[in-house]
C-alpha cells in the first residue's frame, strides 16, 4: 500500500479568522496547531476594549474604527455587535484559505482520546475533490480506507474542486433558541467518523463556529449579512452565508463536506436572549429556504461576484415583500461585493480572476 | 424521541440462499433473526439440498415453488443468483421486508457489542425521513440528536421512510476493479450515523444489507436488470444498483424518503476481485448510461402509487435507453411483466 502523503501545513496560504468581543484565552489550547498562522482577529464591541492576544501568535487585529476606516461609507455592510462581522476579515485577507472558529470554542478529543487537529482535517477536506453529483454511500472516497462503492459511475470518480468544509462540534450542539429551550441538557457526545459532501441542489444550515473555505473559489459568497445592532434578526449571519454559498456552488460545480473535524464547543448561549435574536429568522425562513430552492443562476454568471450580485438582486425582488429588511440586506450584499472588489483587485478572489465553469 | 416499537409479526426476514450449507449463517444471526419469520428462497441454479439448522420460523422456497407460483408467466423474469431473494418479497405478506446476503454476519460497533441489523432498519424504516433539507447532525430523530439552528421548522415533521440501506464492514462493496487495484482495502471504520440521502440525489444501493417498506415501495424492487456473465458475486452484478435507482427516482416522486448509513453487517470474504474482472466489465459500462437516465428522469403527476411508477420508469426505459442496448429493452419488459406477476400473486 502507497504510504499517505503527510497532509501539508499551507502556513502561508490560510489565514484563521476570529472574531471576538471578550478575550483569546482560548488561544492557548489551539496553540500547538494555530501558532504556525497568521491570525486574523476581528474585534467587535467597543473598539476602545484591548484585546490581549497570547504572545507568539503572529496576527492583525481590526475593531470598528479600523472597519470604518478602511471601507468608508462601504463599512455599513459589516454588523456591529454581532459575530458576523468577521466576515470583514475574510474580506482582507491575502491568503487563498481561510479557517474561522468562535472563541468558545476548543480542541475536541477523538475516541481514542487523541486531541483532534481540526485544521489539519479542513485542509484534508479542501485539497481533495467532492462528489456533489452523486452520492457515495461510504461518504467520502477520497480519505483513507474508504473509495467509491460499486455503481458509482466511473466518469464522476474525479470529483469537482471543494470549496467549503464545514466541521462539526462536540458537547453543546448548534441548537435554535426552541430546541434549547426545549433540550437544555442535550450535548452531543455521538462522534460521527465521516466527512461527505453535500449534494447538489439541496440545502443545509451552515455553520461558522468551525468553518474552512477556499477564499479563490467562493469568498465573496461568504458575506454574513446584516446582523446584531440595528438588525431586526440575529443568528442567521452563518446561516445566510450558507445558503447563498450552497446555490452558488451548485451553479459553479464545486463542492461542500461537512462532517469532520469536530472542535468543543464550551459554552451554550442564553436561549432566552437566542431566542429574541432568532424570532424573526424562524419565521422569515420557511419563505426565505423556497426562494433558494427555486433561484436559477442564468449560464452567464461564471463568477463568484457576478452570482451573489444576481442573488443580491432576487432577493431585493422576491424577498423585499417579506420585510424592509431585505431591502436593505440585498443593498449591504451589492455594497459588500463592491467593497470585496475595492480591497481584492488583483490576484486571487478578484472578478476578474478566471472564472469557474458554469453548469 | 418516542420509543420505537418493532411488532415482531410485521417483519419478514428474506433471504436468498446463493450457497446450500447456511448453518453457520443462521447459527450467526440466531440471536437476531430467532423472533421473526424468514422467508428462505433457494436459488433455482443451486442443485445440493439446504441445510438449515432448527429452531427458526422459518418458509423455505424452491425452484419447484417459484415455477408453481409463476408459472408460465416467468417468461423474462430470472429468479437465479441474487434475484432468488425478490420471490421473497413476492410471497411476503408483511410491511417490513429485511434482505442481508447470506455470506454476511453480525458485526460489532465501536464498542465491541454485537449490533442487531433487524432493529436499527425497523427504526430507520419507522422514523421519519427528511429529503428536503440536509440536517448536518444526521439523523435528526435519534437519541441525544436533534434539528440543528437554521433547519425550517416546516421541515421537521419529516416523511415516511421507504428503503434502509445499510452498510458493510470488512469486505465493502466495491466494484471489481477497486478491489482488485486495492486487494487489502477493507473497510474498518465504524460510521456512527444515519442520515436520509436528498430528494434528487441519486445513490448507489447496495442490495447486501436492505431493507423497506413493502407496503409503500415493494412492487418498486424488480428483478430487471441481469447482466449477461452474471454470477453469484456481488461484483458481478448491477441488478440491486438499478433497482435501487427505480426505487429512489419513486420515493423522491412520491414524496417518500431513503436513508442510508447504519446498521453495518460483517461481510465475509468471498471470491477473487481479479477472477471477476475477467469477465466483461459490462456492469461498469452501462453505469454510465444509466445515472445520467435515472439523474433526469422525472414521473409524470398521474403516477401516485409505486406501481404506477414502475411501469412509467418501465416505459421511459424502453423509449430512451432502448436503442443504446438490449439489456435496458428486457429490463424494461421484465419490469413490467414483474408488476402483473405481482398484481396476480398479491391479489390486487
Amino acid at each position: 500500500m502507497a504510504e499517505q502523503k503527510a497532509t501539508p501545513l499551507l502556513k502561508d496560504e490560510l489565514d484563521i479568522v476570529i472574531p471576538t468581543i471578550r478575550n483569546l484565552d482560548f488561544l492557548e489550547m489551539w496553540r500547538p496547531f494555530f501558532e504556525p498562522y497568521h491570525l486574523i482577529i476581528v474585534q467587535d464591541g467597543d473598539p476602545s476594549k484591548v484585546i490581549k492576544v497570547p504572545e507568539g501568535f503572529d496576527y492583525e487585529l481590526y475593531n470598528r474604527n479600523d472597519i470604518n476606516r478602511i471601507l468608508g461609507p462601504k463599512a455599513s455592510c459589516i454588523s456591529f455587535k454581532d459575530s458576523a462581522c468577521r466576515c470583514f476579515g475574510y474580506m482582507v485577507s491575502k491568503k487563498k484559505y481561510i479557517y474561522t472558529i468562535d472563541d468558545d470554542c476548543f480542541v475536541a478529543k477523538d475516541p481514542t482520546g487523541k486531541d483532534i487537529n481540526a485544521l489539519e482535517q479542513h485542509i484534508k477536506n479542501l485539497l481533495s475533490p467532492s462528489t456533489p453529483h452523486f452520492f457515495n454511500t461510504l461518504y467520502d472516497p477520497y480519505r483513507e480506507g474508504a473509495d467509491f462503492v460499486r455503481g458509482y459511475p466511473f466518469s464522476m470518480r474525479e470529483g469537482s474542486s471543494t470549496a467549503v468544509s464545514h466541521g462539526l462540534w462536540l458537547n453543546i450542539p448548534d441548537y435554535d433558541a426552541p430546541t434549547q429551550l426545549v433540550k437544555p441538557r442535550e450535548r452531543n457526545t455521538r462522534y460521527v467518523d465521516a466527512v461527505l459532501t453535500i449534494p447538489k441542489g439541496t440545502l443545509f444550515p451552515m455553520c461558522g463556529m468551525n468553518l474552512g473555505f477556499n477564499r479563490d473559489l467562493i469568498g465573496p459568497a461568504m458575506y454574513f449579512g446584516l446582523m446584531g445592532d440595528g438588525q431586526p434578526i440575529g443568528r442567521y449571519d452563518d446561516m445566510w452565508a450558507g445558503w447563498c454559498t450552497k446555490v452558488i456552488c451548485d451553479h459553479l460545480n464545486l463542492g461542500i463536506k461537512t462532517g469532520l473535524p469536530y472542535i468543543w464547543h464550551s459554552k451554550a448561549s442564553n436561549p432566552f436572549v437566542n431566542l429574541k435574536k432568532e424570532y424573526k429568522g424562524i419565521y422569515w425562513q420557511e419563505d426565505i429556504i423556497p426562494f433558494f430552492q427555486a433561484v436559477k443562476l442564468p449560464k452567464e454568471c461564471t463568477t463568484v461576484q457576478q452570482c451573489y450580485l444576481e442573488l443580491a438582486k432576487e432577493v431585493k425582488a422576491k424577498l423585499s415583500e417579506i420585510d424592509p429588511y431585505f431591502t436593505k440586506l440585498a443593498d449591504a450584499m451589492v455594497t459588500w461585493i463592491e467593497a470585496w472588489d475595492e480591497l481584492n483587485p488583483t490576484g486571487p478572489g478578484a472578478s476578474s480572476a478566471a472564472p469557474a465553469a458554469a453548469k | 424521541m418516542s420509543e420505537v416499537t418493532i411488532k415482531n409479526d410485521e417483519v419478514d426476514i428474506v433471504i436468498g440462499a446463493i450457497q446450500s450449507d447456511l448453518t453457520s449463517f443462521m447459527e450467526a444471526w440466531r440471536p437476531f433473526f430467532s423472533n421473526f419469520h424468514l422467508i428462505v428462497v433457494k436459488d433455482p441454479e443451486l442443485k445440493e439440498e439446504l441445510k438449515i439448522p432448527g429452531g427458526f420460523n422459518l418458509h423455505v422456497y424452491t425452484k419447484s415453488d417459484i415455477d408453481r407460483v409463476v408459472g408460465s408467466s416467468a417468461g423474462s423474469i430470472s429468479f437465479s443468483g441474487y434475484a432468488c431473494r425478490y420471490f421473497g418479497y413476492l410471497v411476503s405478506r408483511k410491511k417490513y421486508i429485511i434482505s442481508v446476503d447470506d455470506d454476511c454476519v453480525p458485526a460489532k460497533n465501536s464498542s465491541g457489542e454485537l449490533i442487531d441489523p433487524v432493529s436499527q432498519h425497523i427504526i430507520n424504516l419507522s422514523t421519519p425521513a427528511t429529503p428536503f433539507f440536509f440536517n448536518t447532525l444526521y439523523d435528526p430523530y435519534c437519541e441525544g440528536a436533534d434539528f440543528v439552528r437554521g433547519y425550517p421548522f416546516s421541515l421537521r415533521t419529516g416523511v415516511e421512510c421507504g428503503l434502509s440501506c445499510g452498510l458493510w464492514l470488512n469486505l465493502a462493496d466495491f466494484d471489481a476493479p477497486t478491489q482488485a487495484l486495492k486487494p487489502t482495502l477493507k473497510n474498518t471504520r465504524y460510521v456512527d450515523a444515519v442520515l436520509t440521502v436528498p430528494a434528487r440525489s441519486m445513490l448507489p444501493v447496495s442490495g447486501i444489507n436492505i431493507a423497506f417498506n413493502a407496503e409503500l415501495v415493494g412492487p418498486a424492487l424488480t428483478p430487471a436488470f441481469r447482466l449477461a456473465k452474471e454470477g453469484n458475486l456481488r461484483w458481478e452484478t448491477v441488478e440491486d444498483i438499478w433497482t435501487g435507482m427505480c426505487v429512489k427516482v419513486i420515493c423522491d416522486h412520491l414524496r417518500l424518503g431513503v436513508k442510508s448509513g447504519i446498521p453495518y453487517v460483517w461481510r465475509q470474504e468471498r471470491g477473487n476481485a481479479i477472477e471477476s474482472l475477467k469477465k466483461e466489465w459490462e456492469g461498469v459500462k452501462l453505469m454510465e448510461d444509466v445515472v445520467p437516465f435515472f439523474q433526469s428522469l422525472r414521473l409524470s403527476e398521474t403516477s401516485v402509487t409505486a406501481e404506477d411508477c414502475v411501469v412509467e420508469i418501465a416505459a421511459a426505459v424502453k423509449e430512451r435507453l432502448g436503442s443504446v442496448n438490449p439489456k435496458f429493452v428486457s429490463a424494461a419488459a421484465t419490469m413490467v411483466e414483474w408488476m402483473k406477476l405481482w398484481k396476480r400473486v398479491r391479489g390486487q
